[in-house]
């Protein structure tokens, strides 16, 4: 039993039973199709996390994004600003209590490096509905390259706690097909 | 010194320690109780989770959260282990415990850490989750609490080492530990990185939050405090697949398909499992694909691997076990003919499937590198711990318990139909939890949200209607999980304090048949057919659920 010294002396010399090396073997194999399919999909799939990240501090992170912010801003949501970047180009946004800053406005099938950083504490950036969840960390700055091929509002919401205002972080994307709207 | 003193239990003719019987009980009586508190704050979040009731105002509701966590992911069940540890050591080997005195100041500080960091949380000034991610900075008596715990479970660990040493020297066995204590060594192995790494991370911690620190990297944090945080759920994982072989050999008098198989298997959990901080290390800045490929898979999934093994040789001991009874119709006789309205059986079947189906096929999807892009942070994680962590954990740890109390507390079981009862209402309660949490996390819904309808925002955005519906089940499911964790603590107080005193030999296994194998003979004579229909039931879930995954991932907008 085994609650109990095994019986045999030399346990380790006794014969294992089919259907268990039989299974040994199938779930090993299935460890390794799991592990060469990540390896497969950095290879050839489209949905990769970037890794290209670089050290910052909240002020020179905010100076960027308000610089970015100066140039392009093309309109106001609630009082915040809505930004149109050009295609192809750096877009920036920072995570702080209890906002995602600014609102973008992106077209679709462009690429963007969009870089993220906190300025406070860590914030989870969780793009939905189309559910893209990335950690952003104060004093990293994170650059994500991504092709928005979808056109629509898009929201993100914080999903690492940030204090009691948490539930109420939210930012914006719109992703809009062709020259998209400038009022 | 010699001065300790045994009784020989008439059922099972162990010889058991009165001081390691003295601290096995008071361990699982503070398991039990920090279960009984933390268990009403998971109901309070989950209530307040429920958009029509929300329960709790905000600042409550995280600091529910915080306690929920910290009072049954931690003491709980670190508590429990510790009497686990004490029971497999000292009991199973007729050993004295070692230095039984230093057990009672391990008690003593593990007991006084956790009232600290309970007292800290509920003063309002450390509602920081059970992660307590810098910079949000909780009262410097949270991490002095969880240092001394942490401190009071490495001394507990070393009597456990210092008990094995004894018993063999003072050869109280005979040849190798049994299986079940040979787990136990791997959960004590396992805590031992564990809590070293807990103390490491969390000594600097504390001193940043006196002031003598200025800086805590929030991502070297992240590291190290999950190599405490993720590996400290694989002292779980050991521990409970040693209850699941235990219960299996107590009440079937089942014997181990093979030895050599199911402790190569607890091996690879000691070689791998500390890896897995990389769980939740996949979405963040500054850290190589090739280290996350490496580390979330534990090297090529070989302590999965592991887990697989258990998966089927616990269930087929209990088949081969049951078919040498008489039990040998067809595929299932030997699993429909099972003492099903015995708690320490249905518990302990329950926690193997759920654990599984549930907790381990999503652990290893969300696991892998890409796919946690539409997995982190979401609700789906803590739909999957709860089916690891309370289905599996939980729930084995109760079923133990049904055992525990006639022989260690020697008491009869009150409320024997309630008791019958507890482990299906608490185990439909915490698949639904798992499974509805789960639903919610794919629709996106962020886990540790007070208001999933952000009225409170300047900007607008709700959920899909499909989310707020899994939220209502999530929150009915838990009522469900709350009733059966009650009626378990009705039984086991019942049971300690009022129940009758235990006369002589009891019976723990289902009557009919020979009581117990000796051995299997040749290993052509082993049939296991059901345990292989069910295993193969299985693989076909874990195959397919896996590249559905990959399915929606690749919906999602391309990036690099």
């Amino acid at each position: 039993m085994a609650i109990s010294p095994p019986t045999e002396r030399l346990w380790w010399k006794t014969p294992i039973h089919r259907p268990e090396l039989i299974w040994i073997i199938v779930a090993f194999l299935w460890g390794l199709v799991m592990f060469f399919m990540m390896i497969y999909w950095h290879a050839f799939g489209q949905q990769n996390l970037s890794t290209e990240t670089y050290r910052t501090t909240p002020n020179a992170f905010y100076a960027k994004t308000e610089a970015m912010v100066q140039q392009y801003r093309v309109r106001d949501l609630n009082g915040l600003p809505v930004v149109r970047p050009p295609a192809g180009g750096d877009v920036y946004m920072i995570g702080r209590m209890w906002l995602w800053y600014p609102a973008l406005e992106l077209q679709k099938d462009q690429t963007y490096r969009l870089h993220l950083s906190a300025l406070d504490l860590q914030h989870g950036f969780s793009l939905q509905p189309i559910n893209i969840n990335v950690q952003v960390h104060p004093g990293y700055e994170h650059v994500l390259t991504v092709t928005p091929d979808q056109a629509g509002e898009f929201s993100i919401v914080c999903n690492e706690y940030c204090g009691l205002g948490h539930h109420t972080m939210l930012g914006k994307i719109f992703v809009v097909d062709g020259p998209g709207v400038t009022p | 010194m010699n001065a300790s003193q045994f009784r020989t239990c008439p059922t099972t003719g162990l010889k058991i320690d009165l001081q390691a019987q003295s601290l096995i009980k008071a361990n699982a009586v503070a398991a039990v109780v920090f279960l009984a508190i933390g268990g009403l704050f998971g109901l309070s979040v989950a209530l307040t989770r429920w958009p029509a009731v929300h329960l709790l105002p905000a600042d409550w509701f995280y600091l529910a959260l915080t306690a929920h966590g910290l009072d049954v992911l931690l003491l709980w069940i670190i508590f429990f282990e510790i009497a686990v540890l004490y029971f497999a050591s000292s009991t199973l080997l007729n050993s004295r415990l070692a230095a039984p005195r230093l057990g009672w100041v391990a008690f003593g500080m593990m007991l006084g850490g956790g009232l600290l960091t309970n007292v800290s949380v509920l003063q309002g000034q450390s509602t920081v989750m059970f992660t307590s991610y810098p910079p949000l900075m909780a009262a410097q008596h949270f991490y002095l609490g969880l240092i001394l715990f942490a401190v009071g479970a490495l001394l507990a660990c070393g009597i456990f080492f210092g008990t094995l040493v004894i018993a063999r020297e003072e050869k109280t066995y005979k040849g190798s530990i049994p299986l079940v204590t040979y787990g136990a060594l791997t959960a004590a192995i396992i805590a031992v990185f564990t809590l070293a790494s807990g103390a490491i991370i969390l000594i600097p911690t504390w001193l940043w939050s006196l002031g003598i620190i200025s800086y805590i990297d929030p991502l070297m944090y992240k590291l190290v405090w999950w190599a405490m945080g993720h590996s400290s759920q694989q002292i779980n994982v050991s521990v409970h697949v040693s209850i699941w072989y235990a219960i299996a050999a107590m009440l079937f008098g089942a014997k181990p398909l093979s030895e050599k198989v199911s402790r190569g298997a607890f091996l690879l959990y000691i070689l791998f499992l500390q890896l897995a901080s990389a769980h939740h290390l996949l979405v963040e800045p500054g850290l190589s694909s090739e280290w996350k490929v490496f580390n979330t898979s534990y090297a090529m999934y070989l302590a999965v691997l592991g887990s697989m093994i258990h998966g089927m040789t616990v269930p087929g001991s209990i088949e081969a076990a049951q078919r040498k009874r008489g039990f040998d119709k067809g595929f299932f006789e030997w699993l429909r003919k099972a003492p099903w309205g015995n708690p320490a059986f249905s518990g302990m079947f329950l926690s193997l499937v759920m654990f599984g189906f549930l907790g381990g096929i999503s652990g290893v999807v969300m696991g892998t590198e890409q796919i946690n892009i539409i997995i982190h942070n979401t609700l789906y994680v803590p739909g999957h711990f709860h089916g690891t962590v309370v289905a599996g954990t939980t729930l084995a740890f109760m079923a133990m318990t049904y055992l525990l109390i006639p022989l260690i507390f020697q008491r009869e079981i009150r409320f024997p139909r309630l008791a019958k009862w507890q482990p299906y209402l608490f185990g439909l309660g915490v698949g639904g939890i798992s499974l509805f949490m789960m639903g919610a996390g794919t629709l996106g819904v962020s886990r540790r949200h007070w208001d999933i309808t952000f009225a409170d925002s300047a900007l607008d955005f709700s959920y899909p209607e499909a989310a707020f519906l899994m939220l209502a089940l999530n929150g009915l499911s838990a009522i469900a999980a709350a009733t059966g964790g009650l009626m378990y603590i009705v039984v086991v107080v019942g049971s300690v304090f009022f129940g009758r005193k235990v006369e002589g030999k009891i019976a723990l296994a289902a009557p009919s048949g020979p009581p117990a194998v000796a051995t299997y003979g040749s290993s052509d004579s082993l049939r296991i057919p059901g345990t292989v229909v069910l295993v193969g039931v299985f693989f076909l879930a874990f195959v397919l659920y896996y590249f559905v995954n990959w399915k929606y991932l690749s919906d999602i907008w391309p990036m690099r």
